[in-house]
């Protein structure tokens, strides 16, 4: 069960509330990493995708540590989440 | 020695000691800043980088006169960008001809400390005595902040103020926390560094935040329910693109209707202004220097005032609203596809109507290289001084029969013109993205703040900044190059016994001795010697050309001043004897493609910081206008039009 739960944050669909488990992974540079945490994306927090852009939903608006973050898919599926 | 004879000793050391704001973007940084400065700053750009300068003055409650300085907003100090390599070099000492300044003022949102207290972190490790500013705190209460300043300020080590830079509270407690640190001996420490922190360290960082906050704030803000209301219809996926149309086509509506009526002013009171300095000096060549070149030059930039202002007020209250930030969210992915920023869709819609507000509305993209694409591309959108030309050739070459119930060809060719160049822009982005300015795709990490209202005050210096930099830096440039057109074209003289009935004094002048010498080079693009000749003072403003072609035409006979309506339609007749309809066409692409207008190189040059890049643009859209007249015209000769 537990495993199944396991995506990264460019897979959810509006509405999915998850806890960011890990920011970056073996693809991602280090400068998107420090840029993620900059703005406030760390392990640890609850995130929420709250909009979709209207074209290819894509980028996405999250919400984390209280400010909404755009980003997009491509730069979000390096952020490893547990879906809540 | 008391502390008031350190504080004279430190004004005899340093006359004008500097403060800088620094702080995340959307914390409120330029509101305080205009708050603390009263909105007089100088605003200019770094050297050699398109990143904007700000410094204000203000004189605090001793008497001690404070240099004010802005730096980008930024959410670190690692130098990725031109903007955070500005602020670290400033705030280390290490920028040229930057002072290094006495005392920092973090700028924190009150309203998400969580997050914009990373980087008051990363300001504290630098080693300047610091103030740290909570921007916004009335709008934190109101959402529920219960923050303890005495922790949270002990816990930090730095003084906490808490301010609404809106209404100027705890500005005059700001400045005596500045003026106390002057006056410390903190002041005196010159030991600086900043290294690099690893990923793990701006995590600590972070985790360092959570636990002081966690001491100092019984209650966190809520979230803005208003926010998030307005965001479900704003980022709709089906109503929030309808609305982003609706606003811009109210904005256009404003620019083309609006504008008109004050444009014709300034045009006529310089007319006027132009007729009446002319009659009080009595002819002669100094008269016709300063009436003919310089007021009439001035008259082509200020002409374009009204349209600037209009377009940013739009843009300032969409931006101080937290609006243009969703605009570029929603236009990403579509902006995408030619490898533009979601950020250059409003500066080249604002092309649409002149290229000179659309190149100064780039100021909101924050990559260098996506900024210097949509600078490039944006003079390629058809503005309005294209507007008279292409009315006078379609008029004059064009048969007005109707297609296909009440649609003209006319108005067919029109529209086909707009779409011309709007399609030669996203393909010249497409090509520069892969070639001259390659690069990664910029990463998009973008925060949504929450809608405010704009405050009017911001608005209006926002504006005057504008105007300003419009004004002086573009009116010099232009006024220097209008003085040269003016001398080409006037001079030498004809000889008074032999003007012959169908030239007129400018074929016999310098440009028409250019233009003569230049048939040769448009001859392959079906332009003749009078074309090249008319070319020469349009090169300064597109519509220019209207009227010296009538020059060159001498269509204006033995009359002074034609009237305005009768001019055209007296001219587009002489046209379409002496051209034929490939010429036509050929010219109209030219007008599609070239770059004829003296105002976009100047503030390009302004917003670019280096004459290497209007210079390119005129290279580039030259050879592009070069090429596509040649082509119309060869294939339109081709089909027997020639």
């Amino acid at each position: 069960m537990k495993g199944e739960r396991k995506t990264r944050l460019g897979s959810l669909k509006k509405g999915d509330q998850a806890l960011i488990t890990q920011v970056g992974n073996a693809e991602s540079s280090i400068e998107l990493v420090e840029r993620l945490l900059e703005i406030g994306i760390l392990e640890g927090s609850r995130v929420e995708v709250v909009h979709e852009a209207p074209f290819g939903k894509d980028p996405i608006a999250v919400r984390v540590r209280g400010s909404l973050v755009a980003l997009r898919r491509h730069e979000a599926n390096a952020i490893e989440v547990e879906i809540l | 020695m008391g502390n008031e004879g350190i504080e004279n000793n430190f004004q005899m050391r340093n006359p004008q000691p500097q403060v800088a704001l620094a702080g995340n973007p959307n914390c409120g940084k330029t509101a305080l800043f205009n708050a603390i400065t009263g909105g007089r700053a100088k605003v200019g750009n770094y050297p050699g980088v398109t990143v904007e300068r700000k410094e204000g003055h203000v004189l605090t409650a001793s008497g001690l006169n404070l240099s004010v300085l802005d730096l980008p907003g930024t959410y670190s100090l690692d130098a990725r960008t031109p903007d955070e390599l500005i602020t670290r070099n400033i705030l280390l000492g290490i920028q040229t001809n930057e002072k290094n300044p006495d005392v920092l003022v973090a700028v924190a949102d009150a309203t998400n400390l969580e997050r914009s207290l990373g980087l008051v972190f990363e300001l504290c490790l630098i080693g300047k005595p610091i103030v740290l500013v909570l921007n916004m705190m009335d709008l934190a209460k109101k959402r529920g902040l219960e923050l303890d300043l005495e922790i949270l300020s002990q816990q930090l080590g730095v003084p906490v103020i808490p301010t609404v830079a809106v209404r100027k509270n705890g500005i005059s407690e700001l400045l005596y926390q500045v003026e106390r640190l002057l006056a410390s001996e903190s002041a005196k420490r010159t030991l600086l560094e900043w290294k690099k922190p690893t990923t793990q360290e701006i995590r600590q960082r972070f985790a360092e935040i959570d636990r002081i906050l966690a001491l100092c704030t019984r209650q966190m803000p809520r979230p803005t329910v208003w926010t998030d209301r307005m965001d479900r219809v704003v980022l709709h996926s089906f109503f929030g693109p309808i609305l982003l149309g609706l606003i811009f086509a109210a904005i256009f509506q404003v620019i083309f209707i609006w504008a008109t009526q004050p444009m014709e002013w300034i045009k006529s009171a310089m007319n006027q202004f132009g007729r009446w300095v002319g009659l009080w000096m009595g002819p002669g060549p100094l008269q016709s220097l300063i009436t003919d070149g310089m007021i009439a030059g001035m008259g082509s930039v200020l002409v374009f005032l009204p349209q600037i202002l209009f377009l940013f007020t739009f843009i300032l209250l969409l931006e101080d609203s937290g609006y243009m930030s969703r605009a570029a969210f929603l236009m990403d992915r579509l902006m995408g596809k030619v490898g533009l920023n979601g950020r250059a869709f409003i500066p080249l819609l604002s092309s649409f109507a002149c290229a000179i507000p659309g190149v100064m509305a780039t100021r909101t993209i924050e990559n260098r290289r996506d900024r210097l694409i949509t600078i490039l591309v944006a003079p390629l959108m058809t503005c309005s001084a294209r507007l008279p030309v292409y009315s006078l050739l379609i008029a004059a070459f064009i048969p007005n029969k109707i297609l296909w119930r009440g649609i003209r060809l006319q108005g067919v060719v029109m529209f086909l013109l707009y779409v011309f160049g709007v399609i030669s822009a996203l393909l010249v982005a497409r090509v520069l993205k892969g070639t001259v300015l390659k690069g990664k795709k910029p990463l998009l990490l973008m925060e949504l703040p929450t809608y405010k209202w704009p405050s009017p005050k911001n608005i209006f210096i926002g504006l005057i900044e504008r105007s300003k930099l419009f004004v002086r830096r573009a009116g010099t440039v232009i006024l220097s190059v209008s003085i040269v057109l003016w001398f080409l074209s006037s001079y030498p003289k004809p000889p008074q016994s032999q003007i012959p009935r169908s030239e007129s004094a400018i074929s016999y002048s310098y440009a028409g001795r250019i233009g003569k010498a230049m048939e040769p080079w448009v001859k392959p693009i079906g332009f003749n010697w009078k074309i090249a000749v008319a070319l020469i003072p349009g090169f300064a403003a597109r519509e220019v050309m209207v009227g010296s072609l009538a020059t060159v035409y001498a269509v204006e006979g033995k009359s002074e001043e034609p009237s305005p309506e009768a001019l055209p339609k007296t001219l587009s007749a002489q046209l379409s004897r002496d051209w034929s309809l490939a010429t036509a066409l050929s010219l109209l692409v030219w007008y599609v493609l070239a770059c004829q207008c003296l105002s976009t190189l100047a503030v390009t040059r302004r917003e670019t910081g280096s004459w290497k890049w209007p210079a390119f643009m005129l290279t580039y859209m030259t050879g592009l206008a070069y090429l596509g007249s040649f082509l119309t015209y060869h294939f339109a000769v081709s089909l027997g039009l020639g």
